[in-house]
């Protein structure tokens, strides 16, 4: 007999368990599915830094958040419609964000009395009417798994860890996704143990068989693909995309990729990456600290390679002196850094984006560098690539500010054409500059008069041999300089160059689909999705408003003056105090509106409305 | 020439006959009048000439210090990074440029103190580089601060009642963190530094030479008794390999092991000559070289060894970075940047 069948414009289902459960992995193949079957869609995974925090607890809760659509979205949603709970403590940690008749769907062979204890519910909530309010779909997922293997050669304990996959196929099922995609993703995982393999794809297919045939679930879903762009698309995470894009910013420049890295969550993923495509001629050196990582990115870049070093805001900190080096050499690099809570230690495995100013002044010395930020996961593949071209052809370290909501988010790509990236010309100088009295000589600080950029010179060419320093240099010539004139002149020259690649750059994204908003609202980084929701349903609510974001941070690019001076309000919401609000109010003198919280989290869509609908009512 | 320098094997050879004054700069030299560091450049544009390669292929990195200021008197390229970071800047260099010979000049403050987590770590992985370290056993830079290898209670300016820091001998430093090549001289001695570089300089891997380097301004005569011709023969054991460990002016001394395996200094008088040990410096464990570096007293200066205490091959991290991108290239072919962004999961919107 089969079931109803009824047709949704969107869900966000949040997955949850133990951190040894496998969510982040059943979430990632319920991605990937519901990515092929065509719908649009944003991810949030959410988890501890603790790699086993002790068992059914609450800090050991992690959890996936999808949010899928038959329409164009740009967040991973503001609470979810559907919570599966593999245990009490996931259960408690996500209850309070579950809207009033949500779907729970949980694994009841956890709800045990020593469970609930460990996580403080003196009633069982499966007994105790406090689930009321909510669809509550009561699984025995552990047991139902290990009765699906019973004829397998697996000790309980064994057959109990398919219970991720017992999950995925009932929301398969639940949900009607392709099967396809996990069993190939499964086939691939333990092509070498036959055994574990096929003991996981029965749990998948009895998973599904469940949802088919228990009396649990009376309807199933779908959610029909989103309108796209024509094209090829693939689902993409933002660290994933960052290092594609690193490898594409090397080869549109025809340069060896060289990355100098010490692990950090959550940028250990571009290392991880990168050292797996040495075919491409990439070299990863995994230094012995933040300080040795960036120091031998600095070398590879004098060398001639295009140099990379991938860190968090403590790494930064820890590079700071480097970075100025860079800044004095006026060398390329690429630093990027993947922003999480802070200060310190702070929230390793969350999301903020508070790394603004450190990147922007954190150096001893008038020391700028641009910085560049992406909007979503997959712009971070063409935010890598500008940050190569910028760093190449201004010999300049280029910041490349990404955060922990980007890296390890995800979302339909819209594949790029490869040859129809933008070429990258490194144009190393192979002999001498300059006429000095007859005599050809070289210059290694003259400047190309259009960018202030000096030339790269590889060693090992010919009589070009030339020392240079962090000490400061006289301009032209390179040599050791006191002279105070000189050192006012390079400093102004340094800021001048940096300034200079404002005209360089991409407009300022407006969308003011009439041009006549009052409000608008200025983002920068990864707040783009919730933004554009909130501007969104503003609209709907009859609010003319307007969104602005920046994918250049420094220098602005040219149009953003123009653009603030066009508002009677400009709302800045930022994961931090205020950075970006700081810094457009000191150079545009706009009286922007802050709205920020640090909260580990991205923006919810609805807390960006009710800010607009506040300052609207003030216009 | 360059062809007994196995180091340099991928460095391109120069097509004419170099000299000294070929790798002297027009910079004006800068140190103080009367500093070691002088007898050290002019060593080493003495010697680079017998390495044979093309001097553009030839780079000096250097960190902080009086000793990091020698890259701008050397025609050659040269970086003068920040404190204590060049062993870090040069192991990139290094790894992603086999054409070029590579060389660190640092300080016991710049290697052994703000960079000693650098040095160490440079040593172990073997980078095919050669670290020349200048001991002077003060901060000269800063203007005579006690460094890491000054003597304990040692009085300056910032230590007015003596230093309380115990002194690192920076080639058992070198040792315990397994370096293939370790090497120490003294920068009045031509001969001797010139024939340490020689062997550094063919050593694949890193090299690291220990200079005894004299800061005539802050702590003048540092090393003087190793060089006073009236105590240097009863005080320094010079180290060849294949020859028995013997000093003083008439071999009156040589190192001999004791029946738990350890080193210690005795009088041919009192063992017999044919007791004293002959020095391997190819011994594979570190140990043997490390008790070597033992025998010398940090104060003073008695049975101090110089030359070259530890040679040994070692796989060189570089070579072998080269031939993992070569094999990676060979197997699965020069990387395709349509197929990698692809993937395996992907679907289309018509």
């Amino acid at each position: 007999m089969s079931k109803e069948l009824v047709t949704l414009g969107r869900v966000v289902i949040r997955f949850a368990g133990d951190s040894g459960d496998g969510m982040q992995l059943t979430g990632d193949q319920f991605t990937n599915a519901t990515a092929i079957f065509g719908n649009d869609l944003v991810t949030l995974p959410d988890f501890p830094a603790e790699i086993r925090a002790p068992q059914g607890t609450l800090p050991g809760v992690s959890a996936f958040q999808l949010h899928f659509a038959d329409h164009d979205i740009t967040t991973a949603g503001d609470s979810p419609t559907v919570l599966v709970a593999m245990n009490p403590a996931a259960l408690k940690a996500n209850l309070h964000e579950m809207p009033e008749g949500a779907d729970l769907i949980i694994n009841t062979d956890e709800f045990t009395k020593r469970n609930l204890d460990k996580v403080g519910y003196a009633n069982n909530p499966l007994e105790d009417g406090s689930l009321e309010k909510y669809r509550v779909h009561e699984v025995a997922l552990t047991s139902l798994t290990v009765e699906a293997l019973k004829d397998f050669d697996l000790t309980r304990k064994e057959a109990e860890r398919s219970k991720n996959m017992f999950a995925l196929g009932l929301l398969s099922w639940l949900y009607s996704r392709p099967m396809e995609t996990p069993k190939s993703f499964l086939a691939t995982k333990f092509a070498k143990k036959p055994e574990i393999l096929a003991a996981n794809l029965k749990a998948l297919e009895a998973g599904w068989s469940f949802g088919e045939t228990t009396e649990v679930f009376s309807v199933h879903y779908e959610v029909k693909p989103a309108p796209a762009r024509a094209g090829e698309y693939r689902n993409i995470s933002g660290n994933l995309a960052l290092s594609y894009g690193l490898i594409a910013g090397a080869q549109s420049a025809g340069l060896p990729l060289y990355l100098g890295s010490y692990p950090i969550t959550p940028a250990s993923d571009i290392l991880h990456e990168l050292s797996k495509h040495k075919n491409f001629g990439v070299r990863t050196f995994q230094a012995e600290d933040e300080i040795a990582a960036i120091g031998a990115a600095i070398g590879a870049a004098y060398g001639g390679s295009l140099a990379v070093t991938t860190t968090s805001g403590p790494g930064v900190a820890l590079k700071s002196e480097a970075i100025g080096l860079a800044v004095s050499l006026e060398l390329p690099l690429v630093v990027i850094d993947i922003q999480r809570g802070g200060p310190s230690t702070g929230l390793p495995t969350k999301t903020e984006q508070a790394d603004l100013l450190q990147a922007m002044f954190g150096r001893n010395g008038e020391a700028p560098v641009p910085i560049v930020a992406p909007r979503s996961p997959a712009h971070c593949f063409d935010a890598a690539i500008e940050a190569c071209r910028i760093a190449v052809k201004y010999r300049t370290p280029v910041f490349l500010l990404s955060d922990g909501y980007l890296a390890n988010g995800s979302e339909p790509w819209l594949l790029p054409d490869v040859a129809s990236l933008p070429k990258i010309e490194p144009n190393f100088l192979e002999a001498p500059n300059h006429e000095l009295n007859g005599v050809d000589v070289l210059w290694p600080f003259k400047r190309d008069d259009e960018t202030l950029a000096r030339p790269w010179i590889r060693p090992g060419t010919p009589g070009l041999e030339h020392r240079i320093g962090g000490i400061e240099k006289a301009n032209n010539t390179g040599a050791i300089s006191y002279d105070p004139a000189n050192h006012d002149l390079m400093t102004r020259l340094r800021q001048a160059k940096v300034d200079g690649i404002s005209d360089d750059v991409e407009p300022m994204f407006v969308d003011d689909p009439n041009g006549d908003s009052d409000i608008l609202v200025l983002g920068w980084g990864s707040t783009f999705g919730p933004i554009g929701a909130a501007v969104e349903i503003s609209r709907r609510n009859g609010i003319k408003v307007a969104q602005a974001h920046l994918s250049t941070l420094n220098p602005f690019p040219a149009n953003t003056g123009e653009v603030l001076k066009r508002y009677k309000k400009v709302i800045v919401p930022e994961m931090n105090l205020g950075q970006l609000n700081m810094l457009i109010r000191a150079k545009f003198l706009v009286d922007t509106i802050g709205f920020n919280k640090v909260r580990g989290l991205p923006f919810k869509a609805t807390e960006l409305v009710d800010v607009i609908k506040d300052v609207a009512a003030h216009v | 020439m360059s062809d007994s320098f196995a180091s340099l094997k991928l460095v391109p050879k120069s097509e004419v006959t170099q000299s000294a004054k070929d790798f002297k700069s027009d910079q004006e030299v800068r140190w103080c009048p009367g500093c070691g560091d002088y007898a050290i450049l002019a060593g080493v544009q003495s010697f680079l000439p017998e390495l044979g390669v093309k001097k553009e292929n030839i780079v000096f990195v250097s960190g902080i210090g009086c000793s990091s200021r020698f890259p701008y008197y050397m025609n050659t390229y040269g970086l003068h990074s920040i404190h204590g970071r060049a062993p870090a800047i040069a192991s990139g260099l290094a790894t992603s440029r086999e054409d070029l010979s590579v060389w660190v000049i640092t300080g016991d403050g710049d290697a052994l103190s703000i960079g000693g987590n650098h040095l160490i770590h440079a040593l172990r992985r073997n980078v095919n580089l050669k670290i020349l370290l200048f001991n002077n056993r003060i901060y000269g830079l800063t203007k005579g601060q006690y460094s890491p290898t000054s003597e304990m209670g040692k009085i300056t300016k910032s230590t007015p009642m003596g230093s309380l820091d115990h002194p690192f001998n920076p080639i058992s430093v070198a040792i315990g963190a397994e370096a293939s090549f370790v090497a120490r001289t003294i920068d009045s001695d031509r001969k001797h530094l010139v024939e340490v570089l020689r062997q550094a300089a063919a050593h694949e891997g890193t090299a690291l030479v220990e200079i005894y380097q004299n800061c005539n301004i802050f702590n003048d005569g540092a090393w003087e008794p190793l060089k006073d011709s009236d105590t240097a023969d009863d005080l320094l054991i010079r180290l060849m390999h294949g020859e028995p460990i013997t000093f003083g002016k008439e071999a009156t001394h040589g190192v001999v092991r004791e029946s738990d395996g350890s080193l210690r200094v005795a009088a041919a008088s009192e063992v017999g000559s044919d007791a004293f040990i002959v020095h391997d410096a190819h011994v594979e464990d570190p140990s043997y070289a490390f008790a070597l570096s033992r025998l010398s007293h940090p104060e003073t200066l008695a049975n101090t060894p110089i030359g070259v205490f530890r040679d040994v091959n070692r796989p060189v991290y570089d070579r072998q970075m080269s031939d993992q991108v070569a094999h990676a290239k060979e197997t699965r072919g020069p990387g395709d940047l349509a197929a990698l962004i692809r993937g395996k999961d992907t679907w289309t919107v018509s």
